[in-house]
C-alpha cells in the first residue's frame, strides 16, 4: 500500500491526466464515465425533486388550488418517470458500480469500455428526449402508462416519453451486460467467487435483472407507441384487445425493476457495515446467495400489482404466495447485517449513519410490503397512499440512503478529498428525520382511503398531508447539504490518503484518486474478503484518517 | 378519533372487521420485528462501539441461525398469506341472492342503475344489512370503485364486467373514490354511498317511477328483434334463453362454459366468439349499436328469465349440474 | 478466467495489435467478446419474447380469426425467405471457416453472398408488404377484412377486429425482424470492409464470429416467426 504522507505536488491520477472537454466526452475510463453519470443523474434528481415539491405544495390544501388538474397529473407522472428511469435505476450501478466494479476485482477497466461510454450517451439522448417531452407539453399517464388511457385517451406526449424510456432502457441493458462479462472474465488471479466483495455479488444480481427484464418493457413501449400512432387495438377492448395484457407485460419488467433499484444499495450497505464494524460480514454465503434469490424470485411476482385489476382469484393466490417467498431473502439480509454488528468495533462515521438509517427504513418499508402482499389487505390499500409510503420507504429510505452512504464512503477514493465529517453526520440525521416525517403519515392516509394521484381530497385528510409536506421541506434540506459540501470539498477539502477508513477491498489499495489504469501491477489475491482481522492487527499498513 | 383528524377509517361493512383484524395482526407482527431490529442495532452499536485497543471479534456465521431466521419468517409469512387469502376469498365471492346494481363508469362520473330500476349519478343508496352486488363496466378507460369504509375495491374495465359485493352494516354517508388514474378529473370522480335504514330505503325507492331494469331490457329485447331468433321454444335460429343464466353451456368447439354476465355481454357484442353447439353463427353483432346502459338492461332481462321457480323448459343446452351461481371471474 | 501472467504488457511485440489494453490476454478478450454477444442475444430473446407472448395469447383467444388472416399471407414467399435465410447462415459459417483457414478470397465471397441473401430476404419481404397494402390488410383507417371464411368452418366469417390484431402483430413482428436484418446488413458491410483491409487472420477473427452469432440469431427468430405467422391451420 502507499505511504502515509501526501506529496506536495499532485500525483498523476485519472482526473488530471488529461484536461479538456474532449478528454471527458470521449473517455473510455470507467472512472470518468462514472463521474459523467454522477453529474447527469444528479441533474435529473433535482428535476424529479422539483416535481415532488410541486406535488407536496399542492397537497397542503384539500382543494386543487395551486395547479390545474392536468398540470398536476403531469407532475406526478414525470416525477415517477424521472426518478425511476433517470435517477434510481442508473444511480448506484452507473456511478458507484462503474467506478468500483473493475477496481474491486483487480481489473484495469470494464470488459467493454467503449460500450460503457455508449451507454452514457444513450442515457443522455434519452434524457434530452425526456426533457424535450416535458418542456413541450409533458405526459400525464402516470409512470405506469396504463392502457387504454395512454394509448387512446391521453392528449399528451405519450409517444415521446415512451421512446425516451426505451432508449434509457437500452443504456441500462448495456451497463448490466458489461458488468456480467467483467465479473466473469476479468477477475484478478486469486479473486475467486467466494472472495468477491458482496457489492460485486449485488451488482451481478442486479445486472441479471437488467439484462433479462429491461427488454420486456422495451417491447411493451414499442407496442404502446405503435398502438397510439397507428390506432391499433392490441390493448383496446373496443378493437378486440385486452388492457390487462399491457399490465402483465408492463409489470413483468417493472417489478424486477424495483430490485434493480434496491440490490445495489444493499451491496453498498454491506461494504459499509463490514468496514465500520471492522468485521467480516456475518453469513457471507447467505448474503451472496440471497442477492441471487431476490433476482430470481423477483421475476415471479409481477401480478401482485394487479390483485384487484380483474385477474382471477386463483392467479391472485399464486402471486401472493410467491410474493411472500421473495420477502424471505431480504429479511435474511437484514438479520445478517444486524448480526455483523455483534462483537464488532463500531464507528459512527457518516457512511455508517446512512447504513443505520438504511437498516431501519428498509426494515419498515420491507415489512409494509408484507401488508401489500396480503390479498385481504391489498384489496383495501391498493392504489392508495399506503402503497406510495411503502415504495418511498424502500426507494428513498433504502436505495437513496444507500447511495448517499456509498457516496460518502468512496468519496475520498473518487475525488481524492475528504468531505467535512461534522456536516455529513448532521445531514444524515436531517435526512432520517425529514424522511420519516414525510412518509410515515402517508401510511395512515392510505389506510384511511386517500387514493393515489389525487390533487384534491376530503378535508379530513389535511392534517396528515400538511405533516407530510413539512417533512418534505426538511428532507430537501438534508439532500442539498451533501451537494454543497461535496462540491466544497473538491476545492477546499483535505487531501485524502489512500485508505482513510482502513477498509478491506482492492479499490483501497490504489491511490486516492486512482490512476487511469487503477493498479500499477496486476494484484494477486491470496486473502479472503473483509479480512479486517488482518488489517487491524497489522498497524503498519494503516494510514490515519485526516 | 377526532372528526377532522381521523386516524382510522370507520367500519361500515361486514368484512371491514376482518380486514382490520388482519391489518392489526400485521401491525403487531411488523411492530415486533421492527422493535427487535431497532433494539438489536442500537444495543450492538452502543455495546460494541469502538474502543481503543479492543479489536472486533470475527464471527464467521452460523448455518443453524441462518436456517432459523429463514424458516421462522417463512412460517409467519405463510400464516399471513393464508389469512389474507381467506379474507380475499370472502370478499370476491358474492352471496347468491344479493341485490344487484349495475355500474357504468366513465370519465369522470359514476352512473349506477339498481336492478329495481332507480338510477343514480355519483351516489349509491343501499339499505343497511342487505347484500349488494355491483356489476361494473367502463365506457372508456380503466377506473376503480373504492369505498374505504367498506374496505372494498375493484377495478372497473372497459369491454367486460367486473364484480364486487358488500353488505353495509352501519347507516351513514361514506366516500366513494375512483382509485385508478383515469385522466384530468380523476380526483373529481368521487361520490357517496348512502346507507339507510330499511324503512327509509323503501321510502326512497318508491320515489322513482322507473320500472325494474329487466323490464327496460325486455323492451330493448323486443325493439332490437332479438325475439325473432331467441324464441321460447326450440324452433328458433338462436338458443332459448330461458333459464340460461348461471348454467353450463356447450359450445361448438366442445368447450363447456358457464353463462355468466360476461358471457351474456360477449354474446351480444361478439356473437361469433362462442357459438352454442348445434346453432349456426348467424347472429349479428350489436357492438357500437347499443350503449352500456342498454347492454346492462338486456343482461338484467336475460338473467331474470326463468329463475329456479320456473318449470324447466327444454333448451338447447346440455343438462348438467347447476352453474356456479352469480359469480363472475 | 484471467491469465496469471503479466507478460502481455511488456509490449514485446508478441501480442496481436488488436489486443486491447485492458485485457491481459487475447484469449480473455475473445472470450469476453463472445460472452458479451451471447448476453446481448439473450436480451433480444426477451425482447422478441414479449412480442411472441402477446401473439400467442391472442392466437389462443381468436384462433379462427387468426387462421383466416394467416391464410391470406403468402406462405410460399415466406418459405422461400426461410430458405434464403438458412443459406445466408451457411455462407456466414463458411466465411468464418475461410478466415480461420486463411482463405481470403472465399471469405470475401461468402461475406458478399451473405449480404446478397440478406438483401434478397428484404426484397421478398417488400413484395409481401406491398401485397398486404394493396389488399387493405395494413391496420389503420383503410383496413378491411370482410367475408373471409374461417378455415374449416364454411359459412363462418372472421371477426375483422380480431384479424386486424393479427395483422398488427404480423407487421410489428416481421417489421422488427426486418429492422434487425438491416442492422445485420450494416454490420456485415463493416465486416466486409475490414476483411478487405486484411483485419482478419487465423489468429484474430473475433468480429466475424460475433457478427455471425448475431446473424444466426436473426435467422432463428425468423424460423420461429414463419410457422407461427404463416402456417396457422393450413391443413384445412
Amino acid at each position: 500500500m502507499a505511504t502515509a504522507t501526501v506529496p506536495a505536488v499532485e500525483r498523476e491520477n485519472y482526473l488530471n491526466k488529461h484536461y479538456g472537454v474532449g478528454s471527458w466526452l470521449l473517455t473510455t475510463d470507467h472512472k470518468r464515465i462514472a463521474l459523467l453519470y454522477l453529474m447527469s443523474i444528479t441533474f435529473f434528481f433535482f428535476i424529479g425533486g422539483f416535481f415532488a415539491l410541486l406535488i407536496r405544495l399542492e397537497l397542503l390544501t384539500p382543494a386543487g388550488d395551486l395547479l390545474q388538474a392536468d398540470t398536476y397529473n403531469k407532475m406526478f407522472t414525470q416525477h415517477g418517470q424521472v426518478m425511476v428511469f433517470f435517477f434510481l435505476i442508473p444511480s448506484i450501478p452507473a456511478v458507484l458500480g462503474n467506478f468500483l466494479v473493475p477496481m474491486m476485482i483487480g481489473a484495469k477497466d470494464l470488459a467493454f469500455p467503449r460500450i460503457n461510454l455508449l451507454s452514457w450517451y444513450l442515457y443522455i439522448i434519452a434524457g434530452l428526449m425526456m426533457l424535450h417531452c416535458m418542456l413541450t407539453g409533458g405526459v400525464d399517464t402516470g409512470w405506469t402508462f396504463y392502457t387504454p388511457f395512454s394509448t387512446a385517451f391521453s392528449n399528451t406526449k405519450v409517444i415521446e416519453a415512451g421512446l425516451a424510456i426505451f432508449v434509457a432502457g437500452f443504456s441500462s441493458i448495456l451497463t448490466g451486460l458489461n458488468f456480467v462479462v467483467t465479473i466473469h472474465r476479468m477477475r484478478a488471479p486469486g479473486m475467486t467467487w467466494s472472495r468477491l466483495p458482496l457489492f460485486i455479488w449485488a451488482h451481478y444480481a442486479t445486472s441479471i435483472i437488467q439484462i433479462l427484464g429491461t427488454p420486456v418493457i422495451a417491447i411493451t413501449l414499442v407496442l404502446v407507441v405503435a398502438e397510439r400512432a397507428l390506432h391499433l387495438g392490441i390493448f383496446d377492448p373496443r378493437l378486440g384487445g385486452d388492457p390487462l395484457l399491457f399490465q402483465h407485460l408492463f409489470w413483468f419488467y417493472s417489478h424486477p425493476a424495483v430490485y434493480i433499484m434496491i440490490l445495489p444499495s444493499m451491496g453498498v450497505v454491506t461494504e459499509i457495515i463490514a468496514c465500520f464494524s471492522r468485521k467480516r460480514i456475518f453469513g457471507y454465503t447467505f448474503v451472496a446467495l440471497s442477492s441471487i434469490a431476490i433476482a430470481v424470485f423477483g421475476f415471479l411476482v409481477w401480478a401482485h400489482h394487479m390483485f384487484v385489476a380483474g385477474i382471477s382469484v386463483y392467479a391472485a393466490l399464486i402471486f401472493s404466495l410467491l410474493s411472500y417467498a421473495v420477502a424471505v431473502p431480504s429479511a435474511v439480509k437484514v438479520f445478517n447485517w444486524t448480526a455483523t454488528l455483534y462483537k464488532g468495533s463500531i464507528h459512527y462515521d457518516a457512511p455508517m449513519l446512512y447504513a443505520f438509517g438504511f437498516l431501519g427504513l428498509f426494515t419498515i418499508g420491507g415489512l409494509t410490503g408484507l401488508f401489500l402482499a396480503s390479498l385481504g389487505i391489498d384489496m383495501h390499500v391498493h392504489d392508495t397512499y399506503f402503497v406510495i409510503a411503502h415504495f418511498h420507504y424502500i426507494m428513498v429510505g433504502g436505495a437513496l440512503m444507500g447511495y448517499l452512504g456509498g457516496m460518502h464512503f468512496w468519496w475520498p477514493k473518487i475525488s481524492g478529498k475528504l468531505y467535512p465529517e461534522g456536516w455529513a453526520r448532521l445531514a444524515a440525521l436531517i435526512v432520517f428525520i425529514g424522511f420519516n416525517l414525510t412518509f410515515f403519515p402517508q401510511f395512515i392516509l392510505g389506510y384511511l382511503g386517500m387514493p393515489r394521484r389525487y390533487y384534491q381530497y376530503p378535508p379530513e385528510y389535511q392534517v396528515l398531508n400538511v405533516l407530510s409536506t413539512a417533512g418534505a421541506t426538511v428532507l430537501a434540506v438534508g439532500y442539498l447539504m451533501p451537494m454543497i459540501y461535496f462540491l466544497w470539498s473538491m476545492r477546499y477539502g483535505k487531501p485524502a490518503p489512500n485508505n482513510p477508513w482502513k477498509a478491506a477491498g482492492l479499490e483501497w489499495t490504489t491511490q486516492s484518486p486512482p490512476t487511469t489504469f487503477n493498479f500499477d501491477e496486476e494484484p494477486v489475491v491470496t486473502w479472503e474478503a473483509y479480512n479486517y482481522d488482518e488489517i487491524d492487527a497489522d498497524h503498519k499498513e494503516v494510514t490515519v484518517v485526516g | 378519533m377526532f372528526d377532522n383528524f381521523p386516524l382510522w377509517p370507520q367500519r361500515a361493512s361486514s368484512i371491514a372487521g376482518n380486514v382490520d383484524a388482519l391489518f392489526i395482526f400485521l401491525i403487531i407482527v411488523s411492530g415486533m420485528m421492527t422493535l427487535l431490529i431497532f433494539c438489536a442495532v442500537l444495543y450492538f452499536a452502543a455495546r460494541y462501539r469502538h474502543r481503543r485497543g479492543v479489536l472486533a471479534e470475527q464471527v464467521e456465521g452460523s448455518t443453524p441461525l441462518e436456517l432459523v431466521w429463514t424458516i421462522i419468517p417463512l412460517g409467519v409469512f405463510m400464516v399471513i398469506f393464508g389469512w389474507g387469502a381467506f379474507v380475499y376469498f370472502q370478499s370476491r365471492t358474492p352471496p347468491r341472492d344479493a341485490t344487484e346494481v349495475y355500474v357504468v363508469a366513465k370519465q369522470w362520473m359514476w352512473k349506477l342503475e339498481h336492478a329495481e330500476g332507480q338510477r343514480e349519478i355519483n351516489e349509491l343508496h343501499v339499505p343497511v344489512g342487505r347484500d349488494v352486488k355491483l356489476i361494473m363496466t367502463s365506457q372508456d378507460v380503466i377506473h376503480s370503485f373504492f369505498v374505504p369504509e367498506f374496505r372494498m375495491k375493484q377495478d372497473v374495465l372497459p369491454g367486460r364486467y367486473t364484480v364486487a359485493w358488500f353488505r353495509a352494516t352501519k347507516p351513514g354517508r361514506y366516500h366513494l373514490f375512483c382509485t385508478q388514474y383515469c385522466g384530468t378529473q380523476h380526483s373529481g370522480m368521487i361520490g357517496v354511498v348512502v346507507v339507510m335504514e330499511p324503512a327509509q330505503y323503501e321510502a326512497w325507492m318508491s320515489g322513482t317511477n322507473n320500472g325494474p331494469l329487466s323490464a327496460a331490457g325486455e323492451k330493448i329485447f323486443a325493439e332490437l328483434g332479438c325475439a325473432t331468433c331467441h324464441r321460447s321454444d326450440t324452433q328458433g335460429r338462436g338458443p332459448n334463453l330461458i333459464g340460461v343464466f348461471g348454467k353450463p353451456v356447450q359450445l361448438e368447439d366442445g368447450r363447456i362454459i358457464t353463462a355468466d354476465e360476461n358471457y351474456l355481454r360477449e354474446s351480444i357484442l361478439d356473437p361469433g366468439a362462442k357459438v352454442v353447439k348445434g346453432f349456426k353463427p348467424v347472429m349479428p353483432t350489436f357492438q357500437g349499436l347499443i350503449s352500456e346502459e342498454q347492454l346492462n338492461a338486456l343482461v338484467a332481462y336475460v338473467k331474470a328469465l326463468g329463475g329456479p321457480s320456473q318449470p324447466g323448459t327444454r333448451t338447447a343446452m346440455s343438462e348438467g349440474a347447476a352453474g356456479k351461481g352469480n359469480q363472475v371471474q | 478466467m484471467s491469465d496469471s501472467t503479466t507478460a502481455a504488457h511488456t509490449h514485446e511485440g508478441l501480442h496481436n495489435p488488436a489486443l486491447l489494453h485492458h485485457f491481459a490476454t487475447e484469449e480473455q478478450q475473445k472470450d469476453s467478446a463472445s460472452f458479451g454477444m451471447w448476453i446481448f442475444l439473450g436480451t433480444e430473446v426477451m425482447f422478441f419474447g414479449g412480442l411472441f407472448c402477446a401473439y400467442l395469447i391472442y392466437r389462443g383467444w381468436y384462433f379462427g380469426d387468426f387462421a383466416a388472416a394467416s391464410k391470406s399471407i403468402n406462405a410460399a414467399l415466406g418459405a422461400t425467405n426461410t430458405g434464403v435465410l438458412i443459406c445466408s447462415s451457411l455462407t456466414v459459417v463458411l466465411a468464418i471457416w475461410a478466415a480461420h483457414t486463411s482463405r481470403r478470397g472465399l471469405m470475401l465471397l461468402m461475406l458478399a453472398l451473405t449480404m446478397l441473401f440478406g438483401l434478397g430476404f428484404l426484397g421478398i419481404k417488400g413484395i409481401e408488404y406491398h401485397d398486404k397494402f394493396v389488399e387493405h390488410h395494413v391496420p389503420g383507417t383503410s383496413f378491411s377484412f370482410e367475408h373471409e371464411e374461417i378455415p374449416g368452418h364454411p359459412g363462418q366469417y372472421a371477426n375483422a377486429r380480431h384479424a386486424e390484431i393479427f395483422f398488427a402483430l404480423y407487421f410489428i413482428m416481421t417489421g422488427l425482424h426486418a429492422l434487425h436484418m438491416i442492422v445485420g446488413l450494416g454490420i456485415f458491410t463493416w465486416l466486409f470492409i475490414k476483411a478487405w483491409r486484411g483485419m482478419f487472420t487465423p489468429r484474430y477473427y473475433t468480429p466475424l464470429e460475433i457478427g455471425g452469432l448475431y446473424w444466426h440469431f436473426v435467422d432463428i427468430v425468423w424460423i420461429y416467426l414463419f410457422p407461427l405467422l404463416y402456417l396457422i391451420d393450413r391443413h384445412q
